[in-house]
């Protein structure tokens, strides 16, 4: 504990609950900040993350959608270009697909195409990755589909304590942001204080200090990266762990910067290995941190299948903290 | 034959079985299909409350009078295309309990190697283009099903389920439209529970009959009481015969209510419908109402009705304790294939 922090840092409270709070506090503080989405209204969302906005802050503020993706980002877009600061819902990260014209060709352009006039203070949320049995078209974790559109940014908060100073700084952006969240995280809980705060985006966090090899982890694979990392503590093999938080922009130069110390570095997200963003990292290492490299970047991700149903196959299809152990002992050729 | 969208009051009046000029065969065939529904989703929600089926489910209890009603005025060639609420689409469509108990539970026997689950539940070789979780996905789906019939001139007709609340996405309306302009051999058969997911339908939607859009398409568009089978039936037979003759589609929205939550059987909260409301469908079941019909008709009696569950809930337990004695896919050898088709 810093000596700025207080005792209400010690909150102890989950990763959703910090979500709802964080919009609770935001909404109240800024009169333009309107929240729409299918069930995000009445319902307080299919899981809970906006309960009792509605309540609070009323229809006109907290909108129940029809089930209509692309319209509902294009709500946000519009609104955005008028001056309000939309959050706008999409309950599934697949589901952005539905409204990839809204994001990728509309919201992500419309500032450059207009020569700089536009602002868009647009923030679109979601959640994203397996390990539910929610089968191939409510699992996925499509960053890599989004950090490739320029105009857009992007974030995975790994804890409780990010995902509010994350999802404050993107509400606070002036610029798309989407947030995406972990739904097999929303139960997992840790220390967030009281009071708004920002995490700027394109920072990232060292998570762990280690001397042998460096694993860059994404949204819940920060998590399993620790436990990877007991295990290989006690093999002798000391881990550090970066990561990133926000993936668009990206901070490169703390990853070079750990790769430079460390000389070995493992990848790791949840999304299919092929054309993940685990390519562009290694990339943008061997680009400045060549030299510095004993080994080849490695990188632990999905296989190059949809997410399967069976529980059998999915348990084997998330990076687990042996496959990451793995990789790790592979970069040391042990 | 129903060619103009009726006021949903008058869907309240229940055709009667006797009345009726559906032969014996028929209205029992409707009734087993209903009641094949109803039991695998009764054994579904309790295998999937004692963890015995992962993921979410979808269960159609309730509902059952719409797959039953619609997949009897369909030849098996005929295809059905389906949504996230599948289970009852394929059960009426000739659906076996076996492979399908053992795809919810994410067996290498299942219909789909447990690679789909409960989500993605199909059997191509029974014409069901699959249940499917994109909301709305399945419309544009079955469109090209119908084109393939018309391209080949050969007959058969598609019938797209789905729900009120798909019918504000986009690839709805793009499926609808074109299906009309085309005059494709379809049959558009809307279940409207009145909510989707936990919203009311009045909140996100400015009508109260989904059939009136079938007008913006230039299609007939019916209401039917979804709670009696021999209405739902009725009315998919014509709009089938319609589409067979090179009519072009039709739409058929069928009021009706599903007992259990959105998902699984209750869900976190129960806020967003009254027991009232829940008490009122369930006092108009659409299984409970056939039957006293066919026994007052005469065509089933209620001890012939009573056998009819209990061979079909035998077939159940039976398919249940082949799924659990099931293999699991294997990642070592399943997890990479039937993502491509092998150059033969
Ligand atoms: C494109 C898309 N948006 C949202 C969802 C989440 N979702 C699943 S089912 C559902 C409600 C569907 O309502 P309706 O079409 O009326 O079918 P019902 O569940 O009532 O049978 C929603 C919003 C989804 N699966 N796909
Ligand atoms: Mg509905």
């Amino acid at each position: 504990m810093t000596a700025t922090e207080t005792a209400t840092d010690q909150r102890i409270i989950t990763y959703n609950q910090a979500f709802n709070e964080t919009l609770f506090q935001l909404m109240a503080e800024d009169e333009d900040i309107f929240v729409a989405g299918e069930d995000v209204g009445r319902y307080g969302g299919v899981f809970q993350s906006f309960a009792g906005l509605n309540a609070e802050y009323g229809d006109r503020r907290v909108v129940d959608t029809p089930i209509a993706e692309q319209a509902i980002v294009g709500l946000g877009i519009g609104a955005a270009a008028m001056g309000l600061r939309p959050v706008v819902d999409l309950m599934f990260m697949d589901f952005v697909m539905v409204a990839m014209d809204q994001i990728a060709n509309q919201a992500a352009k419309m500032k450059y195409m207009f020569g700089g006039k536009a602002e868009l203070p647009l923030t679109i949320t979601t959640t994203g990755g397996a390990g539910l049995g929610a089968a191939a078209q409510h699992s996925q974790s499509l960053e890599a589909w989004l950090i490739h559109v320029p105009g857009l940014k992007l974030v995975f908060p790994s804890s409780p304590h990010d995902l509010k100073g994350l999802l404050t700084s993107c509400v606070r952006d002036n610029n798309p942001t989407i947030v995406t969240l972990h739904k097999a995280m929303l139960g997992t809980s840790g220390h967030v204080p009281e009071e708004l705060y920002e995490i700027p985006l394109g920072k990232a966090s060292v998570v762990q200090e280690g001397d042998d090899v460096t694993i860059v982890a994404i949204g819940r694979m920060v998590s399993v990266a620790q436990a990877a990392a007991k295990t290989l503590a006690e093999e002798g093999i000391s881990v550090e762990i970066v990561d990133p938080r926000c993936l668009l922009p990206f901070d490169t130069d703390t990853v070079v910067e750990s790769a430079k110390k460390t000389n070995r570095v493992v990848i790791v997200h949840e999304a299919v290995r092929n054309g993940g963003i685990g390519g562009e990292i290694a990339a943008q290492i061997q680009e400045f941190a060549f030299d510095y490299l004993d080994a080849p970047v490695a990188r632990v991700g999905a296989p190059f299948s949809p997410v399967p149903f069976s529980p059998a196959l999915e348990s084997e299809y998330v990076p687990n903290p042996g496959s990451i152990a793995d990789a790790v002992r592979g970069v040391l050729n042990r | 034959m129903a060619t103009k969208k009726q006021p949903a009051k008058a869907a309240k009046q229940t055709k009667s079985a006797s009345s009726s000029k559906i032969p014996k065969e028929v209205l029992l065939d409707l009734h087993r299909r209903m009641v094949r529904i109803r039991l695998l989703e009764e054994a579904a929600g309790r295998l999937a409350t004692e963890a015995r089926i992962p993921g979410f489910i979808h269960l159609y209890v309730g509902e059952e009078a719409v797959a039953a009603g619609g997949c009897a005025a369909l030849t098996n060639e005929d295809q059905i295309s389906s949504t996230h609420r599948g289970h009852g689409h394929l059960v009426a469509k000739g659906g076996q309990f076996k492979p399908m108990m053992a795809e919810f539970m994410g067996r290498a026997t299942g219909y789909c190697k447990g690679k789909g689950g409960s989500m993605h539940i199909s059997d191509l070789d029974l014409n069901m283009l699959g249940a499917n979780g994109i909301v709305g996905a399945g419309v544009p789906i079955g469109v090209g099903a119908a084109f393939s019939n018309f391209y080949r001139d050969n007959g058969l007709v598609t019938m797209a389920f789905f729900g009120d609340g798909s019918t504000n996405i986009g690839a709805f309306h793009e499926g609808t439209n074109m299906a009309c302009a085309l005059g494709l051999p379809m049959v558009f058969m809307c279940e409207n529970n009145e909510y989707a997911e936990y919203t009311a339908r009045d909140r996100v939607m400015n009508i109260t009959d989904v059939a009136d859009r079938a007008v913006a398409y230039g299609m007939p568009g019916v209401v039917v009481d979804g709670m009696d089978v021999i209405a739902v039936y009725e009315a998919a037979q014509a709009a089938v015969a319609r589409a067979r003759a090179g009519e072009g589609p039709s739409m058929i929205e069928c009021k009706t209510y599903r007992y259990y939550d959105h998902a699984g059987v209750s869900g976190i909260g129960k806020n967003y419908r009254s027991d009232e409301e829940v008490a009122a469908w369930k006092a108009r079941d659409p299984i409970e109402m056939f039957e006293a019909q066919l026994s007052k008709a005469r065509v089933l009696s209620k001890a012939a009705a009573k056998k009819i569950h209990d061979e079909i809930n035998a077939e159940l337990d039976e398919a249940i304790e082949w799924a659990e004695a099931s293999p699991f896919p294997d990642p070592a050898t399943d997890m990479l294939t039937d993502v491509y088709t092998e150059a033969s």
